[in-house]
């Protein structure tokens, strides 16, 4: 059997008659659309379909029918179609009542406006962000007074899990990447050193570097990828599942339940985690001393007792706390940020990551600056 | 499996850990018809539709669909299921990083070669169709609300015109004008493109008057099987209650 053109179209003296065929359906949809070349569009002119050659349809074909059906009578032609069957005619009729006249499309933009407009409107949202976490830190700040006058409010549980999740599930990672650093340091170190054959300096120069900036720094920047994305993440989620909604509505404080906890967290676990690392990192120092400088670990410590001052490290030390405050405020303050839908979420985890790590080594530069001027 | 038979189950067992979900559930659904799944929370409906669109293992048992038992299918094959049912979930389950247009017309896109202009007037066609305005079309779904987000779904459900539907409480949520619109539309799509769903409901309306048969679930087995009024003549008095 020869197989015939899903559309004939034949011309009498009423006008065209267009014989519809075959298989209307998404799967032949590239065959039909092409057999509506040989329908020539006449201004005034007069179609008629027969639709009983169907044999079965699907809303993507009617949808293409009825296309170059409306393509027609734009042009003022009188479409009449015949011998459709019951079932056709009902989703034909459907998809009638249901074709979609304008395409909504989103507005064009002008190359040198969308500029100013997306200045501008990154300007605002970050004087949103400023004035959102000023009122983030208010209220964190009232939350805290509020817990001197009862400090049985304080979730001692949850603080706990949160040392041991943000603290101690820590301490691997910072004791494997101070030890490293140590080693660096004194690797670089010895080079120069051996030259001036003032070999005993790299106790100093250990010693110093580690306790005062390196270890902290290091702690910090490792606890704020590790919690600063969790805590995003976690509050992100309860956000979007309603959960902090349901918290505040049965009267618990997100702040005592959630923020709280994680910010006495870190506040409590990153000076214990900078003292780990302090002393790794010494004794990374201390391997390399006396593998290449022949200073052994009796006189390393000597060494440190006589010339090292307490101060760096009681420096190093209370820099911690405060650095555990910033990368908790961030993290917390990302997740109440995170809204509607789940891209957000990865969205402000890494913004949450970012700004705890530029908050920790800029707040790093201005604690060292202070302190020079107050020649400590 | 008889002539006209699209889905079959036979003595389905599911068991999570020690809990077992169902214990030999076996039911049938023809062509064309409108199945309900019904049953107590926490009976196992939905479990079963998810088991079903191959969400879910079962324990034991099988589940035939369209020719194909999904307990032993290849990969191939599954996939080859998976594109000729559309689904709709309790809660929509939109992408919520795309528009509503584009979540309506991702799946024409992947599995047709449908030209793009005539996927954007289908996918506004299904959406005018389930009822949505068309400036919801360039809306993201957390624009919208419960109900709107629902009948997005469905119009994402039906965008491939599938043979199989299998609708999660389609109408729970939606206000009872909606609802019975909702109701409508399943009744046309099944007379006219010879569609059978399946549809997990507590619906009352919904139930007596749209379903064609149904299933009530409960103590992990079948309890009854059949129409609304092979119910009301049964003669136990706790499956009467079940809907009055």
């Amino acid at each position: 059997m020869k197989k015939q053109p899903p559309l004939l179209v034949s011309q009498s003296s009423e006008g065209f008659n267009v014989m519809v065929r075959g298989k209307w359906v998404k799967e032949s949809i590239q065959l039909l659309q092409g057999t509506f070349t040989t329908l020539t569009c006449k201004p005034h002119a007069s179609y008629r379909f027969d639709l009983s050659g169907i044999e079965t349809f699907d809303t993507h074909g009617i949808m293409l029918l009825l296309y170059h059906i409306k393509k027609l009578e734009k042009e003022q032609c009188i479409v009449h179609t015949t011998g459709a069957s019951d079932t056709f005619k009902t989703l034909f009729s459907i998809c009638e009542t249901h074709y979609p006249h304008e395409v909504p499309r989103p507005k064009k933009e002008r190359m040198v406006l969308s500029f100013l407009e997306n200045v501008g409107r990154t300007m605002v949202e970050g004087y949103k962000t400023l004035a959102s976490f000023f009122s983030f830190t208010g209220e964190l700040s009232h939350a805290i007074s509020a817990l001197f006058f009862k400090p049985a409010n304080i979730r001692l549980k949850a603080t706990l899990y949160h040392i041991e999740q943000s603290g101690a599930g820590a301490i691997p990672i910072i004791l494997l990447t101070s030890f490293l650093i140590g080693v660096v340091i004194a690797y670089q170190g010895a080079a120069q050193l051996e030259k001036f054959g003032a070999n005993i300096f790299i106790v100093e120069m250990i010693t110093i570097s580690a306790v005062r900036e390196l270890a902290p720094l290091l702690t910090a920047i490792v606890v704020a990828g590790r919690s600063a994305s969790s805590y995003t993440a976690q509050i992100g989620v309860m956000k979007l599942t309603d959960e902090i909604d349901a918290m505040s509505s049965m009267g618990f404080s997100p702040w005592n339940f959630l923020v709280l906890p994680r910010l006495f967290a870190l506040i409590i676990s990153l000076p214990l985690l900078v003292f780990f690392a302090d002393v790794v990192s010494i004794f990374g120092g201390m391997v390399i001393a006396s593998t290449r400088l022949d200073v052994s670990f009796v006189e390393f410590i000597d060494r440190i007792k006589e010339t090292v001052a307490l101060k760096h490290l009681i420096i190093g030390l209370v820099k911690a706390p405060i650095f555990g405050c910033i990368i908790a405020t961030i993290g917390c303050f990302r997740g109440f940020q995170i809204t509607s839908n789940t891209e957000s979420v990865g969205k402000y985890t890494t913004i949450s990551v970012v700004n705890a790590i530029f908050w920790v080594i800029a707040m790093d530069a201005i604690i060292s600056v202070f302190l020079t001027e107050l020649k400590l | 499996m008889k002539n006209g038979t699209l889905i079959e189950a036979k003595d389905v067992i599911t068991r999570f850990g020690r809990h077992t979900i169902h214990d030999g559930v076996s039911f049938s659904i023809a062509k064309g018809e409108i199945f309900g799944l019904l049953g107590g929370s926490g009976s196992g409906k939905t479990t079963l539709l998810r088991e079903m669109i191959l969400l879910q293992k079962i324990s034991e048992g099988s589940i035939t669909i369209l020719g194909t038992n999904v307990t032993t299918t290849s990969f191939k094959m599954a996939e080859c299921l998976r594109r000729q049912w559309g689904v709709l979930f309790q809660f929509g389950a939109l992408f919520t990083s795309l528009t509503i247009l584009e979540n309506v017309s991702i799946a024409m896109k992947e599995y047709t070669n449908l030209p793009d202009w005539l996927i954007e007037k289908s996918a506004l066609m299904k959406l005018s169709m389930v009822g949505l305005p068309p400036k919801v079309a360039t809306m993201y779904p957390s624009e919208l609300s419960g109900g709107m987000k629902k009948r997005a779904a469905l119009a994402r459900a039906l965008a491939l015109d599938p043979k199989l539907l299998f609708l999660d409480e389609p109408t729970s949520g939606l206000d009872p004008q909606s609802a019975r619109a909702f109701d409508e539309l399943i009744v046309t799509l099944r007379d006219t493109l010879g569609i059978t769903v399946v549809m997990v409901t507590h619906d009352k309306e919904t139930i007596a008057h749209v379903l064609d048969r149904f299933i009530i679930l409960g103590d992990k087995k079948v309890l009854f099987e059949g129409t609304m009024a092979s119910l009301k003549e049964t003669r136990n008095e706790a499956l009467k209650n079940f809907l009055s």
